[in-house]
């Protein structure tokens, strides 16, 4: 049974889609990270992705490479992720991380997992691990009891959609478009279409994400996805202070609320 | 098969190449033929490679992949590119003894592997038509790539001149001032430069970027890694497109000297082209192979780009290698004076060479290689790349070790046309006139 499943449950049960907002740990400094992660799960918020920031963000574009820089240059360490994640998980909020690989790889895979969960994360993210190179990471999150969300893409085969939905749990992260993260005006067409293809595979909850910047928006995807993911956007609102974060994710969280959802 | 061996030096040097080996046994010829030092059917050597990348990128990979599989075997393909090699390039290189210059190592006789003389300066371009040929057929219309030294860059420009395709060269904005004339030539050729201002702007970073570029065009687009490195099936492909220089260096080296070198010298940036060199000798076993990293201002500053001799293995631009990385798994950016080395990861095949202990990898400092530099032009009338003056200095080193009854052969990966500027304000010739 997934760590994320009673969340889905609620959401399924109140016939809307989840809210996921995304945050780089330490983003400008560790504790406003917390501060701003916890406004986040205030204010409509059903699950907080935690990033790591990392110095070669390959699939990140220009606001979240640019969070990220931040985040190092005032002296971010690893560590620091499980207390952010802590601060979270103990306010009530509940969290995954968001990262790419090669950090856990150096921490080690086990070790990773194990603190992780100690500090009341539920899961992880992995962009750019694929289950194909996932052995460690299966392993450990089964040890810890930890989600696995791997992501599907546009571009992904029917073969890779299956390989991938069976190795993930708690949900699936749908990539709405072909590109980096950003916030954009339109969220891409192939999404729907990504969504219907992966459901086609799993029972597992699609989250879609990559682009979503406003509460319409929101709602646009609510009509077709289990889980609105949105980064970018808050990150950039981030810089205005908390006050614009609580404002964006009220608007979000009225977004998902809006339209009912295909699920149930 | 006709590889582009068959019609060069081998031709020139003696009647019966093929049975000219000490061990008698038929070199190796076919530099596509799949075979014993492939990785396996997912990318790894040994525990290295792999994909260590985004779910989006693997469906390009994955087409990647059965192209190459399929073209490899396929004579229509490994013929035109042995022709394009041979009519084009310029292949085969010459292999040049340089006794002047060996005075300085200790008396052994050097040989170099004038990869300097292919057309656009360097063995990139070895590579790059071999991927430009598969980038045709994939009825892909745009090329995109990065590059450090430029040398990569100003190859590429050139196949898709030659091409017919669309170019566009990411080039970190450091190495677009040390590497100007080489931004002009890319321009001249056709191609779109974008310098590229995130991170250390050097090569990492323009890689970071070209990434970005493909994740949003990958349905257009192919990407032209310019170095033995990056996810499957990049660094096994790029490897066998640079085969040739060792194939040719193994044959050239048997017919003028009729025996095989004691050591293989290369210097190693991402690894492609000591790679290529390497994997003439791979199968005999009493030749040393030594790569030479960039050791920048001394690897006790940390200012260096020795990673397979100073880095442990993580993931960088999608395969597990070496790497230079700190504590956390952030990786350390990489100095050297030479663009063209000034890289924090290697393929995952040197990696796993060094672990098996069939390759050694040492490293030279920026003055050791800025002497050698210098020597080879005074001495043998050829100037180098920097790039391959790192294993310039390396082969001084190993025949100062060795003594004077050595061979040793080096892998000249490229002339230092683009290096003059670097050079001129190194040495004080701005200032003498
Ligand atoms: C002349 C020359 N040699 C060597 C290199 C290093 O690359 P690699 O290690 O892939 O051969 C470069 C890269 O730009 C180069 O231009």
């Amino acid at each position: 049974m997934g760590r994320l499943d009673p969340l889905f449950a609620q959401t399924k049960a109140e016939g809307r889609a989840a809210l996921i907002g995304y945050l780089p740990a330490g983003f400008p400094t560790v504790d406003d990270s917390v501060e701003l992660l916890r406004a986040m799960v205030d204010s409509g918020c059903d699950l907080v992705e935690v990033g790591l920031p990392y110095s070669d963000p390959v699939m990140d574009g220009p606001t979240i490479q640019a969070a990220a820089e931040t985040a190092l240059r005032s002296g971010f360490r690893l560590r620091d992720l499980f207390r952010v994640v802590e601060a979270v998980s103990s306010a009530g909020g509940r969290a995954v991380v968001m990262t790419y690989w090669n950090p856990v790889h150096r921490y080690g895979v086990d070790a990773f997992a194990r603190d992780l969960a100690a500090a009341g994360g539920l899961g992880m993210i992995t962009p750019d691990l694929i289950p194909d190179e996932a052995g460690d990471w299966i392993a450990a999150s089964q040890a810890h009891d930890l989600d696995r969300i791997f992501l599907v893409a546009p571009s992904s085969s029917e073969e890779r959609i299956a390989l991938t939905t069976a190795a993930s749990s708690g949900f699936v992260y749908a990539t709405a478009v072909m590109g980096v993260t950003g916030a954009r005006d339109a969220v891409g067409s192939a999404a729907e279409g990504l969504v219907a293809r992966t459901r086609a595979h799993t029972t597992l909850p699609i989250g879609v994400g990559l682009g979503v910047r406003s509460g319409a928006q929101a709602a646009q995807v609510a009509g077709f996805a289990d889980a609105v993911i949105v980064g970018s956007a808050l990150v950039t609102s981030a810089s205005s202070g908390v006050g614009a974060v609580r404002e964006l994710a009220t608007d979000l969280a009225e977004g998902v609320r809006k339209t009912p959802t295909t699920i149930g | 098969m006709t590889g582009p061996a068959d019609n060069g030096s081998a031709a020139k040097g003696s009647a019966d190449q093929g049975s000219a080996d000490k061990d008698g046994q038929v070199p190796e010829h076919d530099p596509h033929a799949p075979g014993p030092h492939d990785p396996d059917g997912r990318g790894h050597f040994g525990p290295y490679g792999g994909r260590f990348m985004p779910e989006a990128l693997i469906g390009a990979l994955d087409e990647l992949s059965a192209e190459y599989d399929k073209a490899r075997l396929d004579p229509e393909f490994t013929d035109e590119f042995a022709r394009l090699l041979r009519d084009y390039a310029g292949r085969p290189s010459l292999l040049t003894e340089a006794p002047r210059f060996a005075e300085h190592a200790g008396g052994a006789r050097v040989f170099l592997k004038r990869e300097d003389l292919n057309h656009t300066g360097s063995h990139k371009i070895n590579n790059v038509l071999g991927q430009a040929l598969l980038t045709k057929r994939m009825g892909k219309k745009r090329v995109i790539a990065e590059t450090g030294a430029g040398q990569h860059g100003v190859a590429t420009a050139t196949a898709c001149a030659l091409m017919g395709l669309d170019c566009v060269v990411y080039m970190g904005e450091v190495d677009t001032q040390r590497q100007a004339l080489n931004v002009a030539r890319m321009k001249l050729l056709g191609a779109e430069v974008i310098p590229v201002t995130s991170g250390s702007r050097t090569l990492k970073d323009a890689i970071n970027e070209a990434l970005r570029d493909w994740v949003t065009n990958v349905d257009t687009t192919h990407y032209l890694l310019g170095t033995a490195a990056g996810g499957h099936p990049f660094p096994v492909m790029v490897r066998n497109f640079h085969k040739v220089i060792g194939i040719e260096a193994r044959a050239q080296f048997l017919a003028q000297t009729g025996r095989l070198p004691d050591v293989v010298t290369a210097c190693v940036g991402g690894g492609s082209n000591a790679i290529g060199i390497f994997h003439g000798f791979i199968d005999d076993p009493d030749v040393r192979l030594v790569g030479i990293e960039p050791g920048g201002k001394g690897i006790e500053t940390g200012e260096h780009g020795a990673t397979l001799s100073e880095g442990s293995p993580g993931m960088l631009h999608g395969a597990l290698s070496y790497l230079l990385q700190d504590e956390d798994g952030q990786t350390i950016e990489a100095y050297s004076i030479s663009a063209g080395l000034d890289y924090p990861g290697v393929g995952p095949e040197h990696s796993w060479l060094k672990d098996t202990a069939r390759a050694e990898y040492r490293s030279v400092t920026d003055a050791e290689a800025m002497h050698a530099f210098q020597l080879l032009s005074r001495t043998e009338g050829v100037i180098p790349a920097i790039e391959s003056s790192h294993a310039l200095a390396g082969a001084l080193k190993l025949g100062q070790e060795l003594g004077p009854d050595a061979f040793i052969l080096v892998n000249l990966s490229g002339r230092g046309d683009k290096d003059m500027d670097t050079a001129a304000k190194y040495f004080g010739f701005y200032e003498e006139s």
